[in-house]
């Protein structure tokens, strides 16, 4: 039985509305023209990549649903658990359900702790008991784990090349049945990149995925790879779910405070005088509040009202999810005020323009003037904000969930693990892994951002091309 | 000037009354003082009595903005709004939830914050700086692109993974300096060694590559040219020309920064359990007191407004060209 929450509905908003706007680019010389110098960069091409399998992994985590009983009830209907699930909870059900009794280290088959155990004989003994799930299918460990490991990544490296070679076979004939050609010419193209777009770079990248995921794949039947956690949960589960939190943080505030940025900007540049003083005092009294202290104050604030109206919220995920909202329109309040002031900027350059004097000479409203002769022309300033401001909510999040006042604390994300975290790396021995993985999962989201988000910004800002 | 100076801050005054009314709004509108009284409490089994008690002994039980029973001009200050939000245009903050004097410890948490920000400040913009021109020297070379790529990769590492990896690294396994705390007067230098270390290389990334755009901005520039035809060596013109004309946005942009300085940073003040008024701002989110909150919030907004005026004012010294009237 699916569920929708509220910021499912939203991510599926922005993809429409992404996907309409790609329909819309295609159309459109001026707008196809950057994106085109876009997917000419080699590096930007593979940053892509990283980001598809990221957007992929978010989106089937926003497919949530009620899962059915095995069980129907007496009248034969299907019974629905109270729990909610996503899709991606469905794939990673090996990972869930492998829970350990607390922390263990990467490929350990041992736990962190010592523990008494009942030896045959009746002794108790202090010891590292065994672990339930890793490594559980080796009689000694101490011998046979580091060949059953090195046998599994050559197993799952040799399966991932396989693959990845059959996706290139694929492509090559494709691209040949598209030309016209052989496809040991297609080959050669690809290889010595006479192409416009890189696709060895692409091909290059996907492959590497492939077999990393591969890898990963047939380790983690048998072992953890990135250890456990205190509860004795999988870390990798646990980073991998909270790719949707750092996507939708992301990219919801940045919707959430589109349409605000865009009509005010036009408005102020566009109106000027009385309108234009109100817009400018209202971002800059918003700019001067201190971010992270507005932020803190309206979560208070939400907790509060949560507690106050406990009954109103059906499940916890519900709580986690709202809480989510709220911090993406927090955030959105924060950072529109960029992107106006440089909307207002290039609307008071832009209304002077010949075109719009003539629209304004033939009687078109002003409304209608904002948005057909205004908007397409300050869409590539939109657009280089957008990809910019990715990167930097990302980061926020995990700082804003460090000092407790980010997503909901039962809720997985990056900031809460690095929180956890936080007085692990006190112990001894040290347990790094949770943070080696939030780092590790974070690093290659934000790098691929960074790298996709200045091919972006050059192939759109003329005035920076060249250096 | 002075006559700009002085509309300047006239100006300030409207967008200070609407931070406050909008801290307000939060605090007292949107959450009433008796929600604020339960969350302390206790939100279960608090009786009525309690509630009122706690409201009175902080002011909350006065009317919201205007007090119909008080006579005269009390009917405005005698209550809440006057009390609590008014009264913070004269920097009195009153007593914090807990009943601790606000501008006490904001007047004696300060200066830590600012021990550590400032030598970051002036140590960081000497090294951006110079890592800035370097690459700009080296432009569109393989130094310069494996140097982009570098700052690029440092700048997608969050600011988190720096302090703690610079604790375990540094204070942990090296032990050459303390991994966290604080000490009065001298002391405190060998505390202040860590952060400072760790804040800069965690903004090398991002800084310096920033720095180099406004480098090689300038360098496209036609007095540039003029220099090298003049038979100015590429050094002499770098160091010489370009560097003090890319001096103006970089300071400019370091100005508005400058008051921001008392306020600390939240993260590394909390990681390095440094009693200044970032930390002072995080236990009191975490304690959930809203009165330190509100008056960090007013703090902050005038500081910052403040940072604007100044960067204004410093267009008119490093750039003769900018007049202000």
């Amino acid at each position: 039985m699916p569920v929708i929450f509220i910021t499912d509905a939203l991510v599926f908003l922005l993809l429409t509305m992404i996907c309409g706007f790609i329909i819309y680019a295609r159309q459109h010389e001026h707008l196809r023209a950057p994106w085109r110098e876009v997917a000419k960069r080699p590096l930007a091409m593979s940053a892509a990549v990283v980001l598809m399998l990221y957007i992929a992994i978010g989106i089937l985590d926003s497919l949530h649903f009620h899962p059915k009983l095995d069980e129907p009830d007496k009248n034969g209907n299907s019974v629905y658990s109270t729990e909610i699930i996503s899709v991606l909870d469905k794939l990673l059900v090996n990972l869930i359900e492998s829970t350990e009794s607390t922390y263990s280290a990467p490929f350990s088959a041992y736990a962190y702790v010592k523990e008494s155990i009942e030896t045959e004989d009746g002794n108790k003994i202090r010891d590292y008991p065994r672990l339930k799930y890793a490594g559980a299918h080796l009689i000694n460990p101490e011998q046979e784990r580091t060949p059953d490991i090195v046998f599994r990544t050559t197993l799952g490296a040799v399966i991932g090349l396989l693959f990845s070679c059959f996706i290139f076979l694929i492509f090559i004939i494709l691209q040949a049945r598209r030309l016209h050609v052989n496809i040991m010419t297609i080959a050669k193209r690809i290889y010595s990149n006479k192409f416009d777009v890189p696709w060895y770079a692409v091909l290059l990248t996907i492959a590497v995925l492939i077999v990393v995921f591969n890898i990963i794949f047939q380790l983690s039947g048998h072992y953890h790879v990135l250890g456990t956690d205190k509860v004795g949960q999988d870390v990798m589960y646990q980073a991998i779910k909270s790719i949707r939190t750092g996507l939708v943080i992301g990219t919801l505030t940045t919707l959430v405070m589109l349409p605000f940025a865009i009509l005010m900007g036009l408005m102020a540049g566009y109106f000027r005088g009385w309108v234009d003083d109100v817009i400018q005092y209202i971002y800059t009294t918003l700019n001067s509040i201190p971010g992270v202290l507005l932020i803190a104050a309206s979560i208070l604030l939400l907790q509060v009202y949560m507690t106050k109206h406990e009954a109103d919220f059906t499940s916890l995920a519900e709580r986690a999810d709202l809480r989510l909202l709220f911090l993406c329109i927090i955030l959105g309040i924060m950072s529109w005020t960029g992107l106006c002031r440089m909307l207002r900027a290039e609307t008071l350059k832009l209304r002077e323009m010949d075109y719009v004097q003539a629209a304004q000479a033939f009687g078109v409203g002003n409304f209608s003037i904002m948005m057909r002769h205004l908007l397409p022309n300050v869409m590539h300033i939109v657009m280089i904000s957008i990809v910019l401001d990715f990167s930097g909510l990302v980061l926020a999040e995990a700082v804003l969930s460090y000092i407790n006042i980010g997503v909901d604390p039962s809720m997985n994300s990056w900031g809460n693990m690095i929180n956890s975290a936080r007085l692990e790396m006190a112990r001894e021995p040290v347990v790094w892994w949770s943070l080696a993985a939030a780092f590790v999962f974070m690093f290659l989201l934000v790098l691929a951002a960074n790298l996709f988000s200045d091919a972006v910004r050059d192939a759109f800002d003329p005035r920076l091309r060249g250096i | 000037m002075i006559s700009y100076i002085v509309r300047r801050i006239m100006y300030a005054v409207p967008i200070l009354i609407g931070v406050n009314v909008i801290t307000f709004m939060l605090f007292f509108v949107v959450n009433t003082p008796d929600d604020m009284a339960r969350m302390h409490l206790g939100m279960k089994r608090v009786t009525p009595e309690a509630i009122e008690k706690w409201k009175e002994e902080r002011g909350y039980d006065k009317p919201v903005v205007w007090n119909a029973e008080a006579n005269a001009v009390e009917k405005i200050t005698d209550t809440i709004f006057f009390e609590n939000s008014v009264k913070l245009f004269v920097f009195d903050f009153g007593q914090s939830d807990d009943g601790r004097d606000i501008s006490h410890d904001i007047s004696q948490r300060m200066w830590p914050s600012l021990a550590i920000a400032l030598p970051g400040l002036i140590v960081g913009l000497l090294v951006y700086i110079t890592v800035g021109l370097t690459l700009s020297f080296f432009r569109a070379t393989y130094i310069d692109v494996s140097g982009v790529i570098l700052c690029v990769i440092m700048m997608s590492i969050s600011s988190m993974f720096y302090i703690i990896g610079g604790q375990v690294l540094i204070g942990k396994f090296l032990q050459l300096a303390p991994i966290s705390g604080y000490d009065t007067g001298l002391n405190a230098v060998k505390f202040l060694v860590l952060p400072v270390l760790v804040g800069l290389i965690g903004g090398i990334g991002s800084t310096s590559r920033w720095y180099r755009t406004i480098f090689l901005e300038e360098i496209n520039k036609d007095y540039v040219r003029t220099a090298r035809a003049k038979g100015l060596s590429e050094v002499r013109v770098l160091y010489q020309h370009v560097f003090r004309n890319a001096l103006i946005p970089i300071l400019t942009g370091v100005v508005v920064l400058l008051p921001m300085l008392f306020m600390g940073s939240l993260v590394t003040e909390s990681f390095f359990a440094i009693p200044g008024l970032g930390s002072y701002t995080i236990d009191a989110i975490n304690a959930q007191d809203f009165a330190i909150v509100r008056s960090m919030v007013f703090l902050g907004s005038v500081l910052y407004i403040i940072g604007l005026i100044l960067t204004d004012i410093s267009y008119t010294f490093v750039d003769p060209r900018v007049r202000l009237d």
